[in-house]
């Protein structure tokens, strides 16, 4: 087994698309995700990587490069952050309509305006619903292994979809962690060459992209719904798998200390980590609380998250994303829709917090805790609640 | 005048007999655009894969469940043609180098409106021909937003009525001069620009022959007679191209590698009048503005000639 080395995790992500024989990379410049793209550039400048690098004028023309070579069946990787996910914002849709399995790393960034290049997951909230499997990583190590993952799942025969992975600016792609990394010829044997059943080929003409008046877009996206949501079979297969040839194990859904906890805290990304620290310390007085980490985001992992709140009675839900002059918090709207119709479910409570790279400390879990049960217990007037808010 | 254009050198004799750009589309009666891209394509040939923007063509040729095209097409959306393009070529390029796509000579071309290219997806262009993948970009220019109905682009000519730039009791209709798009292209250092019209398909043909050879991108601008917008009779599509050329308006030239060279040069340019009476966009305009429109163009066409003298100069 490889041995830990200590790398900036942007590397390690860099490493992760030159072990799965990525054929072309479009991507353009955007902090926090521009170490990913220089090390690839680096890589195939050097011989390292066979690869062709597109050396592209916007994200707009990244995406659509991407979709180019998809099309072609070249495995394709690109990463972007903020606003050049927004710029994309129009190709996301037609890359997952087209079924292509293009892999792209989010450096998660806050939206301008004011600009701010610190994290928070405004950006990759905004592309929702755009019918690309999505996930949130938690650490450099998961952002490794997940890249890897996510070659093999989007290009799984049964699911053809592209695949987007989170992870937090700054906070995971600027530090340097211990990361194991993988050998090739595993890597070989965990990733087959990508077969594109209906590539673009002179000898056997298709189109693609037609057009689809009303008597048939809906069908359209009645297949993508359902491809998207199929696609949880293999997500979860191909993460077992992973677990079983390297160890590392993920879920859609991870708990910590949940067994007896009456409140539960939900986060996303890299928080969990700082999340955890509070659940310890909350423990340590007596408390009964746990954590819930939502990796998989798209699709939504619905029978897995009520699983793990079965015993709860409270859900405190963080969101680093505020839905403007609407019901708060993405996450937790989508999380209070999912609970809507069950018998039992937990009382569910949203916050905001950690926006444009504001901290979250261990201490500000703990006030989510306390004013969690405060608003139960005697109602509030807020509309929206935001952790650490200068008034 | 006709002999000039005889006296090319011609690789094709005669428009092939093959179709991949089959009837059956819903293009409207007598649409130019439709006849350049089925010109195109049959000197494309088979061995083509082509990245086609959002407009009039697109819209025309894939309804789902059907399809006008016999060769791989893809359709992605309005400004990013050439972007798609520049992934097909790079990917095509990565294939062959690890083996597993032997085919040598597949040619890649992009299409798109004038809307496509000379506004929205100016920029997407730009990069594609900066960056030098080796693909046929062709710009079919029926001057303006036809598909969305008739608003005003960037190469809308001057005094042209349409919905966004309606003639009034204020207003000419287009109050600004036709973006100079091989110009454009032309400053990006390419090895091939030229302009051509379906009004003139051996020239065409050959054009498109042509800028496949190159080792880098080439841009050609197809002039596109759009009845339904121009408000044209449809049966005049050819005839209003061949006077666009006569009289100046359209001069039909090409560029290889920095040398200009006018494929069709007529020894004096008839009046802009007698193209411009025969269109209901231009019906509103007075004698005066006519005159100024024949002004610029007959300037445009001297700046044209100089270019190609001072090439010419430059071989000798
Ligand atoms: C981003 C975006 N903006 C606007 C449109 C609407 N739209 C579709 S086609 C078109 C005009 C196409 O004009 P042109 O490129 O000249 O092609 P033509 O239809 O004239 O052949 C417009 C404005 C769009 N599809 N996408
Ligand atoms: S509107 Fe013009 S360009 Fe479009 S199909 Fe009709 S004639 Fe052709
Ligand atoms: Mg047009």
């Amino acid at each position: 087994m490889a041995q830990k080395i200590g790398m900036e995790v942007s590397i390690a992500l860099g490493e992760a698309a030159k072990l799965a024989n990525t054929d072309v990379i479009a991507a353009y410049p955007i902090t926090p995700q521009t170490h990913i793209v220089e090390h690839i550039a680096d890589m195939v400048a050097n011989g390292e990587m066979d690869a062709e690098f597109i050396t592209v004028e916007s994200e707009h023309s990244a995406m659509s490069a991407c979709l180019g070579s998809a099309a072609v069946g070249a495995r394709t990787f690109t990463a972007t952050a903020g606003q050049g996910l927004e710029l994309m914002h129009e190709v996301l849709y037609v890359a997952s309509a087209l079924r292509f399995p293009i892999v792209m790393t989010v450096a998660n960034r806050a939206l301008s305006g004011p600009l701010n290049i610190w994290g928070d997951h405004s950006d990759v909230m905004a592309t929702r619903d755009c019918g690309w499997i999505q996930f949130f990583v938690e650490n450099g190590q998961e952002a490794f292994d997940l890249t890897l993952c996510a070659f093999r799942i989007a290009e799984d025969p049964t699911v053809m979809l592209p695949t987007m992975l989170s992870l937090d600016g700054f906070h995971l792609t600027h530090v340097v962690e211990p990361i194991t990394l993988i050998e090739k010829s595993d890597v070989d044997k965990f990733i087959p060459p990508l077969k594109h059943p209906f590539a673009l080929r002179p000898d056997k003409p298709v189109t693609m992209g037609a057009f689809a008046p009303p008597f048939i877009y809906t069908e359209t996206k009645k297949i993508a719904d359902e491809a998207l949501r199929s696609s949880k079979k293999v997500i979860v297969s191909v993460w077992d798998e992973f677990g079983k040839r390297f160890g590392r194990h993920y879920n859609p859904v991870e708990t910590y200390r949940t067994e007896d906890a009456k409140t539960l805290l939900l986060t996303m990304g890299s928080y969990s980590e700082t999340a955890m620290v509070a659940i310890d310390n909350m423990r340590t007085k007596g408390e009964k609380v746990g954590l819930i980490h939502l990796r998989l985001w798209r699709p939504f992992p619905f029978a897995e998250l009520k699983q793990t709140t079965e015993n709860a009675d409270n859900l405190f839900v963080l969101d680093r994303c505020i839905s403007l002059g609407g019901p708060g918090g993405p996450v937790c709207s989508e999380i209070k829709a999912a609970f809507y119709d069950s018998q039992k479910k937990p009382s569910i409570i949203g916050f905001i917090g950690g926006l444009g790279g504001r901290d979250m400390t261990p201490g500000d879990f703990e006030y989510m805790t306390k004013r969690g049960k405060e608003i139960i217990q005697h109602g509030t007037k807020n509309e929206v609640e935001m952790i650490g808010v200068k008034e | 005048m006709e002999q000039k254009l005889q006296k090319q050198p011609k690789i094709f004799s005669k428009v092939p007999p093959e179709e991949y750009f089959v009837s059956g589309h819903r293009g409207c009666v007598g649409c130019g655009e439709a006849l350049a891209v089925r010109l195109v394509c049959k000197a494309l040939g088979p061995n083509v894969i082509i990245a086609n923007a959002t407009g009039c063509m697109e819209v025309v040729s894939s309804q789902l469940p059907n399809t006008a095209w016999g060769v791989p097409w893809i359709h992605t959306l309005f400004e990013n043609t050439a972007a798609v393009a520049s992934g097909i070529e790079c990917g095509l390029k990565v294939l062959r180098k690890k083996g597993r796509y032997s085919n040598e000579n597949t040619i890649v071309a992009a299409m798109a409106g004038d809307g496509g290219t000379a506004d929205i997806g100016m920029q997407a262009l730009s990069g594609a021909l900066e960056r030098g993948h080796r693909f046929v970009y062709i710009c079919f220019d029926n001057e303006a937003y036809m598909n969305t109905g008739i608003q005003r682009s960037s190469t809308t000519p001057f005094g042209a009525s349409t919905t966004t730039s309606p003639a009034g009791k204020k207003s000419i209709g287009q109050l600004t001069w036709k973006k100079d798009l091989p110009s454009i292209a032309i400053a990006h250092n390419i090895p091939y620009v030229a302009t051509a019209s379906p009004s003139y398909p051996f020239d065409l043909i050959n054009k498109v022959k042509k800028a496949t050879t190159m080792k880098g991108p080439s841009y050609l601008h197809v002039f596109s007679v759009c009845p339904t917008g121009w408000r044209s009779a449809p049966e005049l599509a050819i005839e209003l191209g061949r006077l666009a050329v006569k009289t100046g308006i359209f001069p039909l030239y090409e560029v290889e590698n920095g040398v200009y060279k006018i494929n069709h040069e007529p020894s004096k340019l008839d009046p802009v009048k007698d193209y411009l009476k025969l269109q209901g966009r231009f019906r509103h305009l007075s004698d005066d503005t006519i005159k100024e429109i024949e002004k610029r163009v007959n300037s445009n066409f001297i700046e044209l000639k100089r270019k190609m003298m001072c090439d010419d100069m430059r071989v000798v």
